[in-house]
């Protein structure tokens, strides 16, 4: 009845042509192994520091010092196992979790339901709101740093994950309304005036019709604002000092390197630093389409 | 038909509206009201003085030094870190050999850009990290990598000669492969008859590159431009935790002056909150100014 002309924003390159076609000229050989070359050395530089700090996480500290570049001896666990709980690196880990698990998850809810009703209703006062959300996007959080390091003691929330996660969230309010709005408006008036005329009320059309149409839209920013809460270092800087336990993963890296300053344990920082990278490194292989485009689906539009 | 929306639109707008007023609205009102007091911190007492903290601001040698730093990243991180994206982008996705049906990209090029992406999932903690620890003058990759081939190495971050220049390189080191991606798929979405009418007229793939393809990924450009030059005037992360502002506040950038001066040893919250409001007033300016200077007509494919 209707056509779901799905929005695409998300288009990313196709694959390169198979070998079916191999040319048999080769009047461009030069220039095909210069830019291999280019590519290659890029490439390398990308991986060599993730690739040294993994191979470094299995190595002594006397064989870190002799040769940075030589291979462990052994693969040494105990550098990980150290790092893990020695550093508290997976409390850590759990930490930053629970608050992004709340933090993305409210941020969502907020944020399309906000988006929605900016998209498909009708009332005084629209722009204003709407435009008061956008404005967001403008401000560098820096200016609210002091204010809001007041407002979040005030309200009894200093040092805690729900402050934090209600921080984040309000952070992420503008870009992700803003996001959501365009593409709730994208989404068919046609599906959503059936319903309704069946008798669907406003609330369930929102969550049994209008969010599953959504879906593609809602994981793109769910990924957006996952990773940047994932890795947001100076809100818990300024609203989580103090109480060490509930530290997110970012602070205790961060204490993990100032302290290998004094106690010369360059193995644990490595494997601190691995057992960081690798959870996040494989999800983005395994999703790497969806994460590319999440990404960057925000800089298209 | 539509009645009984405005349940509705109260539920699910009053409980975002109340957050974002209280942790944003509220904080950015009050950060212009405490930028004209003398507060410090963890007494209430704040007398206003107007705009004093602005005049201090503008004799502070240190704050007028971080916003030089400032000032270099933003005329050279966004210009390097497009250009390199723009050519890795042409090279993955139009560098390989020109079949009949017009442009391809090399091959193995979705596997340069899973590769290439990497720095974009990593945190920035992390980043700054690991590269501080690349950059070690004993025990990092570079030092040993330049005393096998036998030539001596600097102390990159401990030399203020060099630690601006190494806190740069990562700059552009974490953002270009986004950018990749990003110029990679607007570049796909470029019609493929364009290329074969540019094909059959003969011209070469440098004037492809730049006559044809850069005119019509500029609205991309534009917008990586404004975020480039946003960043550049933030770098906080990466600057604190690589060197904090040091040696000898040759790395300071705005964002570590105005930490330091509101957390750091002392609390001058009033004076912080003044760079706060300058550093506003700067985002707002670069982002028109980014906005205006590469403004140009939009091409929309028919």
């Amino acid at each position: 009845m209707t056509t779901l002309d799905k929005p695409a924003p998300l288009a990313l390159p196709a694959e390169p042509a198979g070998p079916a076609d191999r040319p048999v000229r080769r009047e461009l050989g030069v220039a095909n192994v210069l830019s291999h070359g280019f590519l290659l050395f890029w490439g390398a530089l990308t991986v060599l520091p993730l690739l040294w700090m993994f191979i470094s996480s299995f190595k002594s500290n006397a064989e870190i010092l002799a040769d940075p570049w030589a291979l462990p001896g052994a693969l040494r666990f105990d550098n990980w196992a150290r790092a893990w709980s020695g550093a508290h690196i997976g409390q850590y880990f759990l930490n930053s979790l629970v608050v992004v698990a709340g933090s993305v998850t409210l941020t969502m809810l907020m944020g399309a339901t906000a988006a929605y009703v900016f998209a498909r209703y009708e009332f005084r006062g629209k722009q204003v709101v709407y435009y008061l959300f956008v404005g967001g996007l403008m401000f560098p959080v820096f200016l609210a740093l002091v204010p809001l390091f007041f407002v979040v003691r005030n309200a009894g929330l200093f040092g805690t994950w729900t402050g934090l996660i209600l921080v984040y969230a309000a952070y992420s309010l503008p870009f992700t309304v803003f996001f959501l709005t365009a593409f709730f408006r994208t989404l068919p008036t046609a599906v959503a005036e059936a319903a309704l005329v069946d008798g669907c009320g406003h609330f369930r059309l929102f969550f049994q019709v209008m969010l599953p149409m959504a879906r593609p839209g809602l994981i793109s920013v769910a990924i957006f604002n996952f990773l940047s809460h994932w890795n947001q270092f100076l809100l818990p800087q300024v609203l989580m000092q103090g109480d060490e336990s509930k530290w997110v993963l970012a602070q205790g890296l961060a204490a993990l390197s100032v302290n290998q300053g004094y106690a010369g344990d360059y193995a644990q920082l490595f494997a601190g630093l691995t057992i960081a990278v690798v959870p996040v490194l494989l999800v983005y292989i395994l999703f790497q389409r969806q994460v590319q485009s999440g990404l960057t689906a925000g800089q298209l539009k | 038909m539509r009645h009984g929306k405005y349940p509705l639109i109260v539920t699910f707008l009053v409980p975002p509206v109340l957050l974002y007023v209280i942790f944003v609205v509220s904080p950015y009102l009050q950060a212009f009201q405490i930028s004209t007091t003398d507060w410090l911190g963890y007494s209430p007492d704040a007398n206003s003085v107007g705009l004093a903290n602005f005049k201090t601001l503008w004799n502070d040698d240190y704050v007028w030094n971080a916003l030089k730093n400032n000032a270099i990243l933003l005329a050279l991180v966004p210009v390097l870190t497009i250009l390199l994206g723009l050519f890795f982008a042409a090279m993955l996705n139009m560098g390989g050999r020109k079949g009949r049906a017009g442009v391809s990209g090399v091959r193995g090029s979705s596997f340069y850009r899973t590769v290439y992406f990497f720095p974009q999932v990593l945190s920035v903690v992390i980043i700054a990290l690991l590269w501080k620890e690349v950059y070690h003058p004993n025990k990092g990759l570079l030092t040993s990598a330049l005393n096998s081939v036998g030539l001596a190495a600097p102390t990159w971050l401990g030399d203020p000669r060099t630690a601006f220049w190494c806190v740069l390189a990562v700059m552009i080191w974490s953002n270009v492969g986004f950018y990749v991606v990003l110029f990679g798929a607007a570049m796909s979405a470029i019609p493929k008859e364009i290329y074969e009418a540019v094909m059959l007229d003969g011209a070469s793939r440098l004037a492809t590159l730049w006559k044809v393809t850069i005119p019509l990924l500029w609205d991309t450009v534009q917008v990586a431009w404004v975020y480039l030059a946003i960043f550049a005037l933030d770098g906080f992360i990466l600057v604190q935790l690589m060197t904090n502002g040091g040696p000898n506040f040759s790395t300071d950038v705005i964002g570590v002056r105005m930490y330091d001066t509101a957390f750091g040893s002392e609390t001058k919250f009033g004076y912080a909150s003044a760079i706060g409001v300058v550093m506003f007033f700067l985002t707002l300016t670069v982002a028109v100014l980014a906005l205006r200077a590469s403004k140009r007509d939009r091409i929309e494919y028919s």
